[in-house]
């Protein structure tokens, strides 16, 4: 009888450690290039921001492609991440939307399709047939799916109509490959070229903007179907705020945006029509 | 070329030692210029091949996967940013595909992505020919002599499998700012070199020249005269030159007292000949006019002759009696038999010539007389003293003073006189013993060749030197037995 209880005492006790292992396991959000997400000071910055409103540990996994950030979710490897729109409907299984960031008061941002500056000839997306073209990423909106989608809104074939196409892994690789003139053409988002203008204007002032998308619900951040309700909605609430503290609204400054809100998965259901008509979903 | 050897040695030693100095001054700048330059080539391309190698293992995975944006990055990455001027920089890397055209480069406007290589220029079709030269780890150098660039390729290929050619660029314009700054380090330290040699050659060439110009001038004299004396302060040391310098001065000096010599023989011989002649004349005269006085002695003596006929005879007698006492004059003669001169004359002639002096305000200082007799004839001795005695205190100012020394040595008498009166030109000494030389209102000028023909017949001799304000008169008489 006295084994039992020790034993049963033993195991109360290791339940509870495992608990508050749970509660010490730092809260893992993956950053992609869907924003400029080399800006160490101020990932650093925003990280212990979280830490404090949280009282959590937070880790910051940081991949330079969106492919890498879903395999991540994908296996469960993180909470939370900010990725593209166009993944995290990908993704829709297996994640829930957290927050959208608030963009010049929207939760909305566009595509640009940019030429360099010495190409004053071209127009529109049209004008770029044979030449060698920069996309961001094979799972990003801006930079990959909407200038396909336009192609065939425009009857062409998306995979004849460039003479060469390759990926840079970023928007920020796009600006510079349209920049440096290796490719002579790009898409890239609006928000990081807004951001880079303002950042790197001799960067941006080598390129040229020749056609704007229409709009689309900005890159959210979303956290993965076995996150908690009660860290969901810590996390969600540590964002919303983030206006309202003199840290917080530091930080959605130098990201350049105005604050997150809640969102709805409709604001995503342009970018699923697009993905409808290249067979997917 | 001639012109060149018949030069001075005060040019051609200069200028020779300055050829030696500057032209292996240029060639060793100029070889070690060259060979920095070789360096500095070599330098680079070792870089450049390094690189090559690395870069094209990095640049096969990315062309594996077709990423051209990281193949890109990693060209991109070996290419220094503004402001690193002073590396040796590379122009272009450009990546070519199996079909050699452009799969990405560092100057996408110049090597547009897709672009034939072969059809980017003339310079690139003759590079494209040799692409396939390149073999793995063993990057490929061409250098085309039209071109100012240096092509480095490497093949992108792993175990056989090609991807394609990284073609390395360097403009040889980038190192040549580098050499050109290495050259002129040179070009100045040579030139600090001749700055210090040049000046040190000229110097040590004047050092040389200047004895050897005054040995060559003083030399070319010697056939019509005796050269002037070397200046000793300007070659003193004991080298070859040096001794030649010091033979030459004793040649000179040599040549000198041997035309001193021979000019004191022919002026000796002369004087003999003419105390020979003058005194041959007077012997001739001597013998009539002694029988002219005795017939005129017996004439007056006679009587009978009227008052005008014994002044007439009185006249001539008086005519004769000068031309005797001339005569005598004239008829040396020193060695008749004579006692020893002795102190006593000595102070006998002091006696004799202290009123002249006394006269004229003369100093006289005697120094060294004799104690013992010596065997020489008091009166010719005497007479000598007493001549030149008189005539030091003639030629002295008032108020001088002529000096006496007698000294007696090895075998001869030596008696020297000095008068600080007007120095006697060269042209006077020179004709100075010689009968009627010195004649003057005070005397007939037959002392001074009186004195020589004595100091003559006694085996002696007489010289005379003036100079520095004072005139020497030097008599040496041979000894002999004592009488």
């Amino acid at each position: 009888m006295r084994k039992l209880t020790t034993f049963l005492v033993l195991i109360a006790l290791s339940v509870c450690v495992a608990a508050a292992d749970e509660a010490r396991r730092p809260l893992r959000v993956g950053l992609t290039p869907a924003f400029l997400h080399d800006q160490h000071r101020l990932l650093t910055y925003w990280r212990s921001h979280m830490e404090l409103t949280l009282g959590r540990n937070v880790e910051f996994v940081v991949r330079d492609s969106y492919s890498e950030t879903m395999d991540l979710l994908r296996l469960e490897k993180l909470d939370f991440a900010w990725i593209c729109d166009y993944p995290y409907l990908r993704l829709k299984r297996e994640v829930r939307l957290l927050a959208v960031p608030v963009y010049r008061g929207k939760p909305l941002y566009r595509s640009y399709i940019i030429v360099p500056a010495t190409d004053n000839r071209s127009k529109s997306l049209d004008d770029l047939r044979g030449t060698v073209f920069a996309f961001a990423d094979p799972y990003s909106n801006t930079g990959y799916l909407y200038p396909r989608y336009a192609l065939t809104k425009r009857s062409a074939d998306p995979n004849a109509f460039f003479g060469r196409t390759f990926f840079t892994w970023s928007h920020r690789g796009v600006v510079e490959a349209v920049a440096t003139g290796l490719a002579q053409g790009g898409a890239v988002d609006s928000y990081v070229w807004d951001a880079l203008a303002e950042l790197r204007p001799e960067l941006t002032g080598r390129t040229r903007i020749v056609e704007r998308s229409p709009e689309f619900g900005f890159p959210p951040l979303v956290a993965h179907r076995s996150v908690s309700d009660a860290d969901f909605r810590a996390m969600q609430r540590m964002l919303l705020d983030m206006p309202s503290s003199p840290h917080g609204a530091e930080i959605l400054r130098q990201f350049r945006l105005d604050g997150f809100v809640e969102g709805s998965p409709k604001l995503y259901d342009g970018v699923a029509a697009m993905m409808r008509a290249f067979g997917e979903q | 070329m001639k012109f060149f050897f018949d030069l001075s040695y005060r040019y051609k030693i200069p200028i020779w030692g300055s050829v030696l100095i500057i032209v292996p001054a240029f060639m060793v700048s100029a070889l070690l210029i060259t060979s920095a330059y070789d360096d500095l080539k070599h330098e680079v391309i070792a870089g450049s091949e390094n690189l090559a190698r690395t870069l094209s293992r990095s640049l096969f995975g990315a062309m594996l996967h077709d990423d051209v944006w990281r193949a890109f990055q990693l060209v991109r990455s070996p290419l220094p940013r503004a402001g690193q001027g002073d590396a040796i920089t590379m122009e272009n890397l450009i990546v070519l595909d199996t079909n050699r055209r452009v799969y990405v480069s560092t100057a996408p406007a110049d090597f547009p992505m897709l672009a034939e290589f072969a059809a980017l220029g003339d310079e690139f079709r003759a590079v494209a020919t040799r692409l396939d030269e390149a073999k793995q780890d063993e990057p490929l150098i061409v250098e085309l002599p039209s071109s100012d660039r240096i092509y480095i390729m490497t093949p992108i290929a792993e175990d056989e499998a090609r991807m394609g050619t990284l073609v390395l660029v360097h403009t040889k314009e980038s190192f040549r700012s580098r050499f050109h700054a290495i050259a002129q380090r040179a070009l100045f330290t040579t030139a600090l070199i001749l700055a210090v040699l040049l000046p040190i050659n000229w110097y040590w060439a004047r050092r040389t020249v200047v004895p050897l110009t005054q040995l060559a001038d003083r030399a070319g004299q010697v056939a019509y005269r005796v050269p002037e004396d070397l200046a000793p302060e300007i070659y003193n040391y004991q080298d070859e030159l040096g001794r030649l310098y010091q033979a030459f001065g004793l040649m000179i000096k040599a040549l000198r007292d041997k035309e001193r010599l021979e000019k004191e023989m022919i002026q000796s011989e002369r004087l003999a000949a003419v105390g020979r002649l003058s005194a041959g004349i007077a012997h001739e005269i001597n013998n009539p006019l002694a029988g002219m006085l005795v017939a005129l002695d017996n004439f007056k003596r006679r009587g009978g002759a009227d008052e005008r006929t014994l002044k007439t005879a009185s006249m001539i007698e008086r005519g004769l009696t000068q031309i005797k006492e001339t005569v005598a004059a004239m008829m040396v003669e020193a060695r008749s038999a004579s006692r020893n001169v002795s102190a006593q004359d000595m102070g006998d002639v002091q006696t004799l010539v202290a009123a002249d002096a006394r006269k004229k305000s003369v100093r006289l200082v005697f120094e060294g007389s004799p104690v013992d007799p010596i065997a020489l004839p008091a009166t010719p001795v005497r007479q000598i003293l007493i001549n030149l005695l008189l005539n030091a205190i003639q030629a002295s100012d008032p108020g001088g003073e002529v000096a006496c020394a007698i000294a007696l040595d090895a075998g001869s008498l030596r008696i020297e006189i000095v008068n600080g009166g007007k120095p006697l030109p060269p042209e006077r000494v020179e004709h100075l013993f010689e009968p009627f030389a010195g004649r003057s209102e005070s005397g007939h000028g037959l002392g001074l060749w009186v004195t020589y023909q004595i100091a003559a017949q006694l085996g002696g001799r007489i010289q005379v030197e003036s100079a520095h304000g004072l005139t020497h008169f030097v008599v040496t008489l041979p000894t002999g037995a004592l009488a």
